[in-house]
């Protein structure tokens, strides 16, 4: 070896050595995944239907699921068992004092319903029913919503084009430009405002869970 | 790491100008220290634990708490949620000091309940729009280099949720316990995703973990290479289970829900995936009926702990208003507090260390003629945010929002030391 070569396969080797210290690839760790395992866990739907595995389901095939294996929490019609989350229903009560959110009132992806069906319902029981199965139980949840009609059947081909009606209604965080009135050098300290009335009690609430059973009840101890 | 100076001697004019609640003559209700009339049987009588010898070294292979403090523990809100695999439970903040929350009082929130993993059977994989994808195993984590240890606060994004329309819950452990302050050991997150090659289209990354809700959230590329952590470690042991053992992701000073437990899976994209928990759930549903989305960072925000609804006052005279801070946008520069509902502030003494995206701790010095007091706190950051009182904050957002809330809370101390949930004008 030349000396001008075995200088530059020593700055080559230095030049590896720092690059192991930055990467995993560098020091062998990890392996590739493989195509079979990717696919395995890989069931993220994305709003644009990037994800969605072949599959079809009508809205009559998705009743007769939803009858058996989600209606004893989500109720028949998806109103809702108990503190069991609602899921049809609520249209026009965003802006009210108890607004109800659901798929058709809130949710703004269609694919939102599929993912999370698919990857955790149902409850106890996730990642059991089949894409079939899952586009059933979705086109009968956009049914319940009034989104589609009785005789619908959802497919990977259509899916992209059934909207949820509050999607327009989500903006990202502005609160930095909203909000810009909380960044304040000089906040007030003194004679803030001319007095202090209490307008609001958690007490007369009372929904508390009960101190008194966990030996820390709140009584006041001074003379 | 920054420390604070630490402050050795109480100021003795803002001692007594708190005490001006009171005037000069508050000694009237306090108990003199030296009115005992007969000896202390406590002191004169020989006590069980001096004559006898106690357990041995061993008692407890893993050790636990005094039994005299069996009552400081996690509590639910049992009517908050309809299943306890799917709900919440509270860190008994009213009962916590200096700033690191012990592993077994950390809140836990489950989606899906407890996953039990085994750690030889546990795999991270990057995948997506990456040159390369990989696998892991927990041993090839704990090879990687580049481990680091930092102190981050962890806040559910509906803390406080419950108080939006007002006062509810009686205690800091209900109004604010859904927030936990530890060390966390791990490697960062860009470390594997410069391993797998992150592809120029690449702007988000999916997290995913190994629960029974398989839960999942987008997180922008950019934070996934600025400061999160791949993390297997808390307060120097394993992460506990119900904090994902053995692998939880790290996103400092974002919303707790991004923290992925049980970490399994992280996918790079061109597009946020519009998960469950980023749409209809965790976004911001404000008076006009719109929503905002992506409201990733928690806003500065401190509560007093002590004295609140399960932390009376004891006694009149010298006592310690104590209570946390923290910013997920930075570091806590400063906290006020007032006695009188936010007529009249002090700044409070901040001590131990004030670190970014992480818990602090703040002191207030009083003394206590027994006269009613609206306690409040208020935490700035270093970005010169200014915590929101309650109607400011609604104000911008109405009541319907749910997450975020970081008003300023009040605590009305009745002239026996009980503390109550109130809010005021």
């Amino acid at each position: 070896m030349s000396r001008s070569a075995r200088v530059g396969a020593i700055a080559g080797a230095l030049l590896l050595a720092l690059a192991g210290t930055a990467a995993a690839d560098a020091v062998k760790l990890g392996r590739p995944a493989l195509p079979e395992e990717i696919k395995a866990w890989d069931i993220d739907v994305r709003p644009d239907g990037l994800g969605l595995p072949e599959g079809k389901g009508s809205v009559a095939q998705g009743e007769e699921l939803f009858q058996n294996q989600c209606a004893m929490c989500h109720g028949e019609f998806g109103e809702g068992v108990g503190r069991w989350p609602v899921l049809a229903g609520g249209q026009g009560t965003l802006k009210s004092e108890r607004p109800e959110k659901t798929i058709g009132s809130f949710w703004p992806d269609t694919s939102t319903i599929f993912d999370y069906v698919h990857r955790a319902m149902p409850f106890g029981a996730a990642q059991t029913l089949q894409p079939d199965e899952v586009y059933a139980i979705v086109a009968y949840l956009l049914y319940l919503n009034d989104v589609v009609p009785d005789d619908y059947v959802l497919s990977k081909e259509n899916f992209p084009k059934v909207a949820l009606p509050n999607q327009a209604n989500f903006y990202d965080d502005d609160r930095e430009t909203t909000e810009k009135a909380f960044w304040n050098a000089n906040p007030c300290m003194k004679d803030c405002k001319p007095k202090v009335e209490i307008t609001s009690h958690a007490r007369v609430l009372d929904v508390t869970p009960d101190a008194g059973k966990q030996g820390d009840k709140p009584a006041g101890a001074v003379e | 790491m920054t420390q604070t100076k630490p402050e050795t001697r109480v100021d003795r004019r803002r001692f007594l100008s708190l005490a001006g609640l009171a005037g000069a003559g508050a000694a009237a209700g306090v108990r003199p220290a030296a009115a005992e009339a007969t000896p202390d049987p406590d002191i004169v009588n020989i006590p069980e634990w001096t004559q006898a010898l106690g357990a041995g070294v061993n008692n407890h292979p893993y050790g636990i708490p005094s039994p005299f403090e069996k009552d400081v523990v996690r509590r639910e809100v049992t009517w908050l949620t309809a299943s306890s695999e799917s709900s919440v439970s509270f860190t008994p903040l009213y009962a916590l000091d200096g700033i690191i929350t012990p592993n077994g009082l950390c809140f836990v929130r489950h989606h899906g309940g407890e996953a039990e993993i085994d750690p030889a059977r546990h795999r991270f994989m990057i995948h997506g729009m990456v040159d390369k994808p990989l696998v892991f195993t927990m041993e090839d984590i704990k090879r990687m280099p580049g481990r680091t240890n930092r102190v981050y606060f962890l806040e559910c994004a509906a803390n406080s949720g419950m108080e939006w329309r007002g006062a509810q819950l009686n205690g800091c452990q209900y109004t604010h316990g859904m927030i936990h302050n530890v060390v966390y050991t791990g490697v960062p997150l860009r470390a594997f995703l410069e391993a797998a090659g992150v592809k120029p289209q690449g702007k988000w990354v999916l997290a995913e973990g190994a629960d029974a809700s398989a839960m999942t959230r987008s997180i922008p590329l950019e934070k996934a290479m600025d400061d999160c952590l791949v993390a297997w470690a808390m307060n120097g042991e394993a992460l506990r289970p119900e904090q994902g053992y053995p692998l939880r992701l790290v996103v400092p000073g974002w919303e707790g829900n991004m923290w992925i437990k049980w970490l399994r899976r992280i996918e790079v994209g061109d597009q946020p995936w519009g998960q469950r928990e980023e749409t209809s759930k965790y976004t911001d549903l404000l008076a006009d009926g719109r929503s905002r989305r992506f409201t990733f960072i928690m806003d500065a925000k401190s509560v007093v702990t002590s004295p609140s609804p399960q932390a009376p006052l004891r006694a009149k005279g010298p006592n310690v208003v104590s209570g946390i801070a923290w910013s997920g946008r930075g570091t806590i520069t400063r906290v006020d507090v007032t006695l009188d509902g936010g007529r009249n502030w002090t700044t409070a003494r901040i001590e131990g260390p004030a670190l970014p995206r992480a818990m602090t701790r703040f002191y207030l010095d009083v003394d206590w003629n027994g006269e009613e007091m609206l306690l409040q706190s208020r935490a700035m950051d270093d970005t010169g945010y200014v915590q929101p009182t309650k109607a400011e904050l609604r104000a911008v957002r109405g009541e319907n929002s749910i997450y975020h809330n970081n008003g300023i809370q009040t605590w009305l101390v009745r002239s026996n030391g009980e503390a109550e949930n109130v809010e005021v004008s």
